[in-house]
């Protein structure tokens, strides 16, 4: 597939913000083989309008390039827990749709409980990851898992309360 | 004594830790103040339970004192709304009582036998106390400077805007809630300063307590995402606003759902949409914000063309199908009042006929909150100027409270803590500017004059502020400024303490009055109306009487009532309504069915006492015409010219109904032939009063305050109840020829 294929050339995805265009104009060689790669800095916009549909692909594949690059390991445990929450809370509300909502106070605290879960998570990658010191200066990574730990228990109290 | 004990006192506030010292004796002071001056009505009156609301918050808080907890959950109270009852521990806000609750057991445990009552009498002014360092914490948010804090403590100490719904007696949702406002706001700002989930979960916990208290918790639930929406429309989203605002929703909303009498109101009702769209939102600007970091800017637009186009398509459809389909619920009428103020009065009388739903008159903004009406918008200025995250909530709380706080008279209470903050940004900018004995050194002398240097001031906010404050020079200009701004607070102090005393420091149970040599003299109808339906009548007696008293009698009474303040159900108050605005024959058969044995009207007649049930009566027709169109007609009151009389012109309808009778019942009597006169509504009465024959009268109040009539029993002999009564009043049976048309020749 392409996207393989193009994984392998752009190493960092540093350099591929550095230049912007010529990486979108780089990947439609790669990708639409009829295209025709004549006069580079004015097929860029023709291409962007003409074909989104392998723009699409070009982001997508570069989001996963950067996610499994820059993550650390401990957040990617963080993310696989927030992709089970999700997939929880869809089927709690796929349920809820399908089957009725009888006991809903069930459905709504199975339901907080994963989306408030996910929210408290979010919220500890985001402080947890580097990039985002400045954004918190009195927050450090202890600070914030214990922070996660005291809502997850004040959440989880509710939810059980609620239950009924 | 000049030098000396200036310079000394120059030196006491220089070291750090004795202006903490003085920072927390200053707070205990002003703690101090807001408690006394709510005691005016104790002092003049007794220690008493105030209104109306509060009768019903004192009865619940004695329930929950003597049965516990569980039992006050699950509370069936079959002594109100006599024969449906109320489901009472799902349909109040817990928060009040279980806090006195908590305080009484709290005190018993440390061996302080305090009565209920005075727990209750003085939860509002410790409250406030309490708030007014809510009030410190939150502006010290705002400002840097020191003396900000101290002056908006001092003004939510004493503004009566707060002061009217916490003076001592005065129990209700409020006396607390105000207080988990502001300290919610202060969560809130800390939260989203710091971004931190800890602070975010206190405020969830205090939005959770506040919900408990409180209905106007909706407040918080609209002001909060607003503030977060208009941040973000100013492009400051943040990972600490995502962190803030996430966690205070996941948690306080669940919190907020443990409230029985909330319970899925989260998650259906319109009100509490604009916070799960945020939250939705907010999801959303994260997950781009994420995606924007990891790809580079052209693939990134791409993107968000896609991705915003794809969910809002998603959502709108959502939103339709929702409504339509019904899962949300129309926003509710109390709601619609807010944005269009003849809403009640066309659609829900029940709602308009309150007065503290009425719009706000301009002069009660003055009286409420005398000068810092015209410093508020000072203050709301030079939070514009700085604009941080956290200026930018006083503003839009500005805002939203002023409109909010016009519409109703109630939601002054809702504006007054961000006026108070305001207001005290503006004077503490004033004063850390002109209180600084020291000249400024700086050469250029182009600010010599007060005026000059306002002008200046003003500039600076309109320019960049390319150079720094000069300062300003003479020390006349400084005392000049300085000790008109004294005298403004002196003066706001003596009105605060004028418009509480005057005002707002009356139990309303008990009146008082000044006599012609300026003793003041007590009365106190309602107490003594409602000691005799205690002492005389039996256990159960159903009471009839508007719904304003339902509280009162179930409170002082202890009596079953047919409606009362919580008017949670509007057919049952028609119903009363019918009763009292019908003839006799029509309220008799309804007073039966309802097993009504007493009526209680409230008529202020005799002593000019203006709240009584006549001039509430259009109220009642109002309502009672809601459900019965056909047999109550508001217009069948009026005089023919369209005026609501009570002396010999009223119309008959207003004369035969129940309610009109029993006011004026005997009420000639008091005077001599011909000279009644009713002294509120200014009218002279006919001469001969109106009779009553399916009650008696049984209990008359000292001052005709409150008149108690007894319902008359089926008649022993199987007549209906008026030939009964004319019958005893000596007039002969009407004779029954007369029925029987023309004579006729008989021809057989």
């Amino acid at each position: 597939m392409a996207p393989k294929h193009r994984n392998n050339r752009d190493v960092t995805p540093s350099a591929a913000t550095s230049t912007a265009s010529p990486s979108v104009s780089g990947t439609a060689p790669g990708a639409t083989t009829s295209a025709v790669p004549v006069a580079k800095p004015i097929k860029a916009p023709a291409a962007a309008t003409a074909s989104s549909k392998q723009d699409w692909n070009s982001v997508v594949t570069n989001l996963i390039n950067h996610y499994q690059d820059a993550t650390p390991q401990r957040t990617k445990l963080i993310d696989a827990f927030m992709a089970f929450l999700v997939v929880a809370g869809a089927l709690q509300f796929l349920y809820c749709v399908l089957a009725g909502n009888y006991p809903f106070n069930a459905f709504l605290s199975g339901f907080s409980a994963t989306v408030g879960q996910f929210v408290l998570c979010a919220s500890l990658r985001i402080q947890t990851t580097e990039a985002n010191k400045s954004d918190f200066p009195a927050v450090s990574p202890e600070r914030a898992f214990a922070d996660f730990v005291v809502c997850s228990l004040i959440l989880h109290f509710f939810c059980v309360n609620f239950i009924n | 004594m000049s030098a000396e004990p200036l310079q000394a006192l120059a030196n006491v506030g220089k070291g750090e830790s004795t202006r903490t010292l003085l920072r927390v004796v200053i707070l205990f002071l002003i703690a101090g103040a807001a408690v006394a001056s709510r005691l005016f009505s104790v002092i003049r009156f007794e220690s008493i339970i105030h209104e109306f609301d509060p009768w019903f918050n004192f009865r619940a808080t004695k329930y929950l004192v003597a049965n516990g907890f569980y039992s006050f959950w699950d509370w069936f109270d079959d002594r109100t709304w006599h024969p449906l009852g109320r489901v009472t521990g799902g349909t109040l806000y817990p928060g009040l009582m279980v806090t006195s609750g908590a305080i009484y057991h709290a005190l018993r445990a440390l061996t302080i036998p305090v009565d209920i009552r005075n727990i209750c009498v003085l939860l509002a002014p410790a409250f406030s106390g309490l708030t007014a360092y809510a009030t410190y914490l939150l502006t010290n948010e705002m400002t840097p400077s020191p003396s900000a804090g101290l002056l908006a403590a001092v003004f939510m100490g004493i503004a009566p805007g707060y002061i009217s719904r916490s003076v001592a007696g005065s129990y209700d949702n409020e006396a607390i809630s105000i207080f988990l406002l502001v300290f919610t706001f202060y969560l809130w700002i800390k939260a989203l300063k710091l971004g931190s989930m800890l602070w975010g979960a206190l405020c969830a916990l205090f939005y959770g307590y506040m919900v408990a208290s409180w209905g106007g918790y909706a407040f918080i639930t609209c002001l909060l995402p607003l503030h977060s929406f208009v941040l973000i429309c100013m492009g400051r989203y943040s990972t600490r606003l995502y962190v803030a605002y996430t966690t205070w929703y996941a948690l306080g909303t669940l919190a907020s759902m443990q409230i029985p009498f909330v319970g899925f109101l989260p998650v259906k009702t319109s009100e509490h949409m604009p916070a799960l769209g945020i939250f939705g939102f907010l999801q959303l600007l994260a997950f781009l914000d994420y995606v924007r970091s990891a790809i580079p800017g052209r693939q990134f637009q791409t993107f968000l063309w896609l991705f915003a186009g794809g969910t809002f398509g998603i959502g709108l459809a959502g939103l339709v199908i929702a409504t339509s389909a019904g899962v949300i619920a129309p926003w509710g009428g109390r709601f619609y009042s807010l944005w269009d103020t003849s809403y009640a009065k066309i659609h829900i009388p029940i709602i308009a006929s309150v007065s503290e739903h009425q719009p706000t008159a301009w002069p009660a903004f003055f009286f409420d909150l005398n000068m810092l009406i015209w410093l508020f918008p000072a203050g709301v200025y030079l939070c514009f100027q700085q604009l941080a995250d956290e200026h930018v909530f006083i503003v839009v709380y500005a805002l939203f409270g002023s409109y909010f706080a016009g519409v109703m008279v109630r939601l002054m209470l809702t504006l007054t803590p961000v006026v108070c903050v305001a207001a005290a940004i503006a004077v503490s900018n004033v004063f850390d500017a002109y209180l600084i004995v020291k000249s400024p050194s700086t050469e250029d002398r182009q600010v010599e004059d007060v005026s000059e240097a306002v002008a200046k001031k003003a500039k600076s906010g309109l320019k960049s502020t390319s150079k720094p404050v000069v300062g300003v020079y003479s020390l006349i200009s400084k005392g000049a400024v300085v000790s008109a701004m004294t005298v403004y607070l002196l003066l706001f102090v003596l009105h605060c303490t004028w418009v509480t005393s005057n005002a707002y420091s009356s139990p309303s149970v008990v009146l008082a009055s000044k006599l012609a040599d300026g003793s003041q003299h007590i009365i106190d109808d309602y107490r003594e109306a409602y000691q005799w339906l205690r002492q005389n009548t039996k256990d159960d007696a159903k009471i009839m009487s508007w719904w304003d008293y339902g509280y009162q009698i179930g409170g002082m009474a202890d009596r079953p009532t047919l409606v009362d303040n919580n008017t949670w159900n509007n057919t049952h108050i028609a119903t009363v309504g019918k009763a009292m605005s019908s003839k006799e024959e029509v309220s008799y058969p309804i007073m039966r069915q309802h097993e009504v044995d007493y009526v209680l009207v409230v008529f202020g007649g005799l002593l000019g006492y203006s709240g009584d049930d006549i001039n509430k009566f259009l109220w009642m027709v109002r309502i009672a015409e809601g459900i019965w169109p056909e047999e109550v007609n508001e217009r069948a009151f009026f005089t023919p010219r369209g005026e609501y009389r009570v002396d010999a012109e009223a119309s008959q309808v207003m004369k035969d109904s129940l309610m009109y009778k029993m006011s004026y019942y005997n009420y000639n009597n008091l005077f001599p032939p011909g000279q009644a006169q009713d002294r509120v509504r200014g009218a002279r009465l006919p001469e001969v009063g109106p009779t009553l024959d399916v009650l008696d009268e049984a209990f008359t109040s000292e001052n005709w305050i409150i008149r108690i009539y007894k319902v008359k029993d089926l008649d022993n002999v199987g007549r209906d109840h008026a030939a009964a009564s004319a019958f005893e009043r000596g007039l002969k049976k009407k004779k029954v020829m007369k029925k029987r048309g023309p004579r006729v020749l008989r021809v057989d």
